[in-house]
């Protein structure tokens, strides 16, 4: 079971280890040396290698780690070792990976995530990695690399923001404005429909459930601003507070202008509906360039930042997913990996990572523009303006949480779109559960 | 009485020590008794075992120390306040009674029509366990590619028929269930299919011409002669049915797209790994639904079990 298979990796290991050695004793002293020194901390390890545990497992990013990786070999004379896992494996296992044995530097993500595994003494802290590379970072995103105990944990490498995209030739034939308020947005979608238009392109079946917190977070800021979602997502409000009533009887205006059969639906043909003209706007990341295979479509795909609710808070927060990287609890080789850290978070590893992989905008000011595409320079802009920066729901919120009670509660929801009060009393009765420890 | 008396002398007379093992027969038995011994109390027992601990804890997998006993609470709150849990349950019954009702009869019905040596017999056969040869992942891209809302077989076909409807057959909630549910019932036909034909095949012929000499049509044949007949074949069907009802994950699992429950879709073996696989684990609370599904397995297995061998027995 499952349960067995984790324990073994667990604080049993040392003394699975002791027992081991026990039984090898004095006449096999020699063979049970490297196993002494693997137990002492891995002081002893090759002072020359630095392991690299990667997610990048996608051809892209696992092109653009390597360009970063052999320029950090060939600057500093250190070896990496790189140890590429499938995204979803990596996160499903990365409590058990963290508590094992883990790579002395590994990929995570900024927010909530990051926080939870600082706190469980899973990472160990860079204040000193900072003190170098500090100067390159604004200071949201500086607010963003540190755990509840005000140390930093985490060096970002990439971001990209969520907001409505549309195609320009679009809005051009029908001679559609961009919509800066909640009602010319809601009544925009109306003239969409009328036009024939799915107006908000929507897949969320399969594994793309995620893909439905962006309107919902969009919507809990624009609403209820920033401290609220904030607090909403980190279990300290309730769920049935009038605010969060509020955002879902708004998400329910935008319901009728969804697309319809959503729920079995991938977001990527939910962003090639787009693509093809049969939808007029999706609420979505910048990832949505991934989808386009057809160089000359790019420069067509613009996009808006979510309307303005309530005019006390404007569009003043952007959701921008963070992307980075973590130093585990006890790094083999504390020192290579320390400047491997400040490598990542110099500009030059900025570069070459977004040389390979231009889906996404790089974190560090230093870092080279001049390259990005008109959507990569827009969305650096979006992010630069931006009073605070969320990382979206399951990020900034237990993920367990989101992804147990509150996206199938959502799914469920947006299939008979009601007042919401039950969907809210459910998600409501389960927070306690998540948010004790 | 004689027995009692006779017993201890003939086995001296007839095999002189039968008791008594070299020690290398002992050692042979220690190891082939014991290494299975040891794999069953390792792999089945011990974890068994701490999974039912586990479930009176709430931990949620990090550091040994993190484990807190909490009694029944995690008890009290599935059955009390986890929405999902009676759709789950519900979901499990209806699979059961659905694979039971359906798939499973079929299964038979297919075994002794191919029994009756039609022609191409054996391209029927092979076609119908096909899906039981496929791997479950290719299974569910199968699925999802017939169920696609907008590119899908089916969609195409009825909106071939009368355009404009949209039937969003894994998303919504109502529908979801059978959608799965064609798909495991299409799988588990074959698999009855091959159990029944096998056995089928050991049938004595005899039996059903006497049945037609007394003027016994076809139906009458096979209800009251060849399924009297199969019985241990019938029981292994519905151990087999039952048991794929209750353990059902997998194709649920791929066709929700791997990543937990999904509304209209929720199964007991999907609500454990929800809580106890990914980034916040609720060992202890997923621990006790694990138990809870032991406890129905072992209940429906158990009362099986029961009783056919009681009717054997008499």
């Amino acid at each position: 079971m499952t349960l067995q298979s984790r324990t073994p990796g667990t604080p049993a290991g040392p003394h699975r280890r002791r027992v081991v050695q026990g039984l090898f004793g004095v006449g096999a002293g020699a063979l049970a040396m490297p196993a002494l020194a693997a137990c002492g901390g891995g002081a002893a390890s090759d002072p020359k290698t630095v392991t690299f545990g990667s997610n990048g497992a996608d051809a892209t990013p696992k092109k653009a780690y390597a360009a970063v990786t052999d320029a950090f070999e060939k600057d500093s004379k250190l070896t990496v070792k790189t140890n590429t896992v499938d995204h979803d494996t990596f996160q499903k296992s990365i409590s058990t990976y963290l508590q094992g044995t883990p790579d002395d530097v590994f990929t995570w993500f900024a927010g909530y995530r990051m926080q939870y595994f600082a706190k469980k003494g899973l990472a160990g802290p860079i204040d000193d990695v900072w003190e170098t590379i500090g100067a390159g970072y604004s200071d949201a995103a500086k607010q963003l690399s540190k755990g509840e105990d005000g140390k930093y944990y985490f060096v970002p490498l990439y971001n990209y923001p969520w907001a409505v995209f549309y195609r320009k030739s679009v809005f051009q034939q029908y001679g559609y404005e961009i919509p800066v308020t909640w009602s010319q947005f809601t009544a925009l979608a109306k003239r969409m429909k009328k036009d024939g238009l799915s107006p908000i392109a929507s897949g969320y079946g399969g594994g793309d459930i995620w893909s439905i917190l962006g309107a919902f977070d969009y919507l809990n800021l624009r609403a209820n601003g920033y401290d609220f979602h904030m607090s909403l997502m980190r279990g300290q409000v309730s769920w049935t507070d009038k605010r969060t009533a509020r955002t879902i009887d708004l998400w329910r205006e935008l319901t009728p202008y969804y697309q319809k059969g959503a729920g079995g639906r991938s977001w990527q043909d939910a962003a090639q509906s787009l693509l093809d003209k049969k939808s007029g706007m999706a609420i979505i990341g910048l990832f949505l360039g991934q989808q386009v295979t057809d160089e000359s479509l790019r420069s067509d795909i613009d996009f808006f930042p979510f309307p303005e609710i309530d005019p006390a808070y404007g569009q003043d927060t952007v959701e921008a997913p963070t992307d980075g990287f973590m130093l585990s609890r006890k790094p083999k080789n504390p020192d290579a990996a320390r400047t491997f850290l400040e490598f990542l978070g110099g500009a030059k590893a900025e570069n070459l990572y977004m040389g390979v992989d231009p889906s996404n905008v790089a974190v560090n000011s230093a870092a080279d523009t001049g390259s990005y595409n008109a959507l990569q320079k827009k969305s650096a802009e979006l992010i630069a303006g931006a009073k605070h920066i969320t990382q979206f729901g399951d990020r900034d919120s237990d993920p367990g949480f989101i992804s147990t009670v509150v996206e199938p509660g959502f799914t469920e929801w947006l299939n008979h779109p009601d007042d919401g009060s039950a969907l809210l009393k459910k998600i409501e009765s389960q927070r306690s559960r998540f948010f004790t420890a | 009485m004689s027995s009692v008396r006779t017993a201890p002398r003939s086995p001296s007379r007839a095999h002189p020590r039968p008791r008594r093992l070299g020690p290398g027969d002992r050692l042979f038995l220690t190891v082939v008794v014991g290494i299975p011994l040891i794999a069953l109390l390792v792999f089945v027992w011990l974890p068994a075992l701490a999974s039912i601990g586990l479930s009176f804890t709430s931990w949620d997998g990090i550091g040994l120390s993190g484990i807190h006993w909490v009694g029944l609470d995690n008890y009290h709150q599935i059955l009390t306040n986890y929405p999902p849990f009676w759709p789950a349950v519900q979901h499990n019954v209806i699979w059961l009674l659905f694979t039971a009702l359906l798939p499973a009869p079929f299964g038979v019905f297919l075994a002794y029509q191919l029994d009756r040596k039609i022609r191409f017999t054996r391209i029927y056969q092979t076609a119908i366990f096909m899906p039981m040869v496929l791997s479950l992942a290719v299974v569910g891209f199968m699925w999802e590619i017939i169920y696609n809302p907008d590119n899908g077989l089916l969609n195409g076909v009825i909106g071939a028929v009368s355009s404009g409807h949209h039937i969003d057959w894994l998303g919504d909630p109502d529908l979801n269930l059978w959608a799965v549910l064609v798909a495991s019932g299409w799988r588990h036909a074959g698999y009855i299919m091959i159990l029944y034909l096998a056995g089928l095949k050991g049938f004595d012929p005899a039996l059903k011409e006497a049945a037609a000499l007394d003027g016994a049509n076809g139906r009458q044949t096979f209800l009251r002669v060849v399924l009297p007949a199969m019985k241990p074949v019938n029981i292994i069907v519905l151990v087999v049915t039952v048991m794929e009802s209750l353990r059902a994950f997998d194709i649920v699992y791929v066709l929700g797209g791997g990543t937990g429950s999904k509304p209209g879709m929720e199964l007991l073996s999907l609500l454990i790994t929800d809580n106890i696989i990914g980034e916040s684990s609720h060992i202890g609370y997923g621990s006790a639904l694990a138990v809870i599904l032991l406890l129905v397995s072992l209940a429906a297995i158990g009362a099986f079990l029961f009783q056919t061998f009681r009717k054997e027995d008499q």
